[in-house]
């Protein structure tokens, strides 16, 4: 715990106005500007025998929020796990910050690298605070117990995600918008400059994930760089600052949303036929699939389409 | 959360007291009951009668007690804590059983009858069963799931195994009977010397595991990206176990129950943070077992209850009224 790294992780008022790349410099990646601290090459991934991807090569771009989007089963999750290491890849490499990342040790790299799997299990009968405080493992040893910083560091997080008012509320009795966020707290507590999330936004409604989404941009403007899978294209395109689209375990498309994101590209990936038009809101590609059976086009009157039902 | 508050520091210190007084209870209570200023003079003065009872009889029991219910009561919070099944006890993953099978193979085709002969082949039974646990259920694609259906499997078998031999061999039945169900009486302080440098082993590995598990209990990914190593910690833990079981299964006989109980009950108290529950075990199950074995001593005069069967007697009615009280915790 340098106080560079100190200072590139929580502390979230500071945080938003700070340049994203003097952030990253101070975590200290300037030597190698060049190089994206986090990228994989020739990556084959699979679960016993079954080959889920094969020859991947990724590179996640300094401080940007990067989203992994595909159809399911496609290998983004898996992708994911690999970059964090939870994953040991067939074949490749996964490098951070110039070294294979199968060589860091593994508190060094829980330091550098947070992951949010999809299959967290909260103990029952634990509170808020204590599940936070247990992203403080790394930070911890045997002779190094609980201290002031780790204290301070829960205290951050929790106000940080906005569940610092549930601290000594049990996690069972929560919301599953208040819960994610909860993980995510317990993820910024293990202070980390790299933070993935597994589909953080499944099984909420659309108000929690808008602000688990929120929350997740917060941080990356705070100078993190965040990876995050998704399955919702739209808050994909209108989130990321770098979208990486795959099928079948291959990557077919990567680089900004407004170029990744195309009506073509949707058909090849998702197998669906669609307009792109701009987001009114935020102006980002936003996806309108195609109606059912809509013969020579969409000009039909828009009577046709509200009649159309759910078979 | 991080700095345990007062009440948790009171409650470790009335449960202390409570395990001293048990302790004290122990010495006083059986066939000839002393008062406390006998016990004091039978702990000190070699001059006394009491001296006799007391070093002879009680002072060894009760010390075979606390280390065995140390040992228990850690198992089961381990073990619970590994397979995060809430049902896991030392029975759950085959090591008592595996204990048992090596040492009624020993007395019934070696004639093996003493602590020290046997106490080997239980940690070998023991051993045996957990490496074969590993190969089965572990590794790297080891889950709660697969470790307890795992353990299940081997405790049927092994069971049928060290029924079948009782019943072939009649002539050691009797030895072995008692030696099955799980005694107090006859602890020797030769056996309670042989037994106590295993279960302080597995005290420190315990004592070592317990953030690594806290990590764990929050599933592997988690675990892993935490910079845990979920592999190394379960391995580490069934060796706990193995040391744990094997030794207390050595030195009285399987003594079922506690280490189901005990966890469950203290995690009322302290929650889920192994930091606490560990500890908090290592106290409560000692205070049980001993007490167990104090009602045993004066419920059937002149005769004894083994604590074996006491320890299911009294606990699990109990276990099932605090079961349909508050829902038992899935971890």
């Amino acid at each position: 715990m340098t106080p560079a790294k100190t200072g590139a992780s929580i502390t979230a008022k500071t945080g938003a106005s700070t340049p994203a790349k003097a952030t990253d410099a101070a975590a200290g990646t300037h030597a190698e500007s060049a190089a994206p601290r986090l990228a994989a090459s020739g990556l084959t991934l699979a679960y016993d025998r079954r080959v889920i991807a094969e020859g991947l090569d990724v590179a996640i771009p300094d401080a940007s929020f990067t989203v992994v989007v595909g159809p399911n089963a496609c290998g983004k999750s898996t992708l994911l796990r690999a970059l964090a290491r939870v994953l040991r890849p067939t074949a490749g490499t996964v490098t951070l910050d110039g070294e294979k990342i199968a060589s860091w040790p593994a508190r060094k790299l829980a330091r550098t690298l947070g992951l949010l799997p999809q299959s967290s299990v909260a103990p029952e009968g634990i509170t808020v605070a204590d599940l936070v405080a247990r992203g403080r493992y790394p930070h911890q040893g045997l002779l190094r117990q609980w201290s002031r910083e780790d204290e301070r560091v829960v205290a951050e997080s929790m106000e940080a995600t906005g569940v610092a008012a549930l601290a000594s509320r049990g996690v069972d009795e929560l919301s599953g918008g208040q819960r994610q966020r909860v993980w995510i707290a317990m993820a910024l507590a293990q202070q980390t400059s790299l933070l993935l999330l597994d589909e953080p936004t499944t099984f909420l409604d659309i108000a929690h994930q808008i602000e688990v989404l929120d929350l997740c941009a917060r941080l990356h403007a705070e100078g993190r760089t965040v990876v995050a899978v998704l399955h919702d294209l739209n808050q994909a395109a209108r989130y990321a600052t770098h979208l990486v689209a795959m099928r079948d375990g291959r990557i077919v498309a990567e680089g900004p949303p407004a170029e990744v994101v195309t009506a073509d590209r949707v058909a090849e990936v998702f197998g669906l036929r669609c307009r792109v038009i701009d987001d009114p809101e935020s102006g980002t590609p936003l996806v309108v699939p195609a109606a059912p059976a809509a013969g020579s086009g969409s000009s039909g009157s828009p009577g046709n389409v509200v009649k159309v039902t759910q078979v | 959360m991080s700095p345990p508050p007062l009440s948790r520091a009171r409650r470790f210190a009335a449960a202390a007291v409570l395990l001293a007084a048990v302790l004290a209870l122990s010495l006083a209570v059986g066939a000839r009951p002393l008062g406390p200023d006998e016990v004091w003079r039978g702990l000190t003065d070699s001059g006394t009668e009491a001296y006799a009872v007391v070093h002879q009889m009680r002072l060894p029991r009760t010390l075979l007690g606390l280390v065995v219910g140390v040992a228990l009561g850690l198992a089961g919070a381990l073990m619970q804590s590994l397979t995060r099944n809430p049902l896991a006890d030392p029975g759950l993953l085959g090591i008592n059983v595996g204990a048992s099978a090596a040492v009624v193979t020993a007395i019934s085709f070696l004639g093996v009858t003493s602590f020290a002969g046997y106490v080997w082949f239980a940690f070998a039974g023991a051993g045996a069963v957990a490496v074969l646990l590993y190969g089965i259920g572990g590794g790297r694609a080891a889950t709660p799931a697969r470790l307890a259906l795992a353990g299940a499997a081997i405790n049927a078998a092994l069971y049928s195994y060290v029924s079948a031999v009782q019943l072939l061999d009649t002539a050691s039945l009797d030895r072995m009977r008692f030696w099955t169900v799980g005694s107090l009486a006859a602890a020797q302080t030769s056996t309670v010397q042989k037994v106590t440098p295993f279960v302080l082993v597995g005290v420190v590995l315990a004592v070592v595991l317990a953030r690594p598990l806290n990590a764990l209990a929050m599933g592997d990914d988690t675990a892993r990206a935490l910079g845990a190593r979920p592999a190394l910690v379960r391995g580490t833990g069934i060796a706990a176990v193995t040391l744990l079981c094997g030794a207390a299964t050595a030195a009285c006989g399987p003594v079922v129950f506690l280490g189901l109980m005990v966890p469950h009950l203290v995690r009322a108290i302290t929650g889920p943070d192994l930091r606490f529950l560990l500890p908090y075990s290592a106290l409560a199950a000692p205070v049980l077992m001993l007490g167990a074995d104090v009602v045993g001593r004066v419920v059937a005069r002149p005769g004894e209850v083994q604590v074996g069967v006491l320890t299911v007697v009294l606990g699990g009615p109990f276990f099932l009224f605090f079961v349909r009280r508050r829902k038992v915790a899935a971890l």
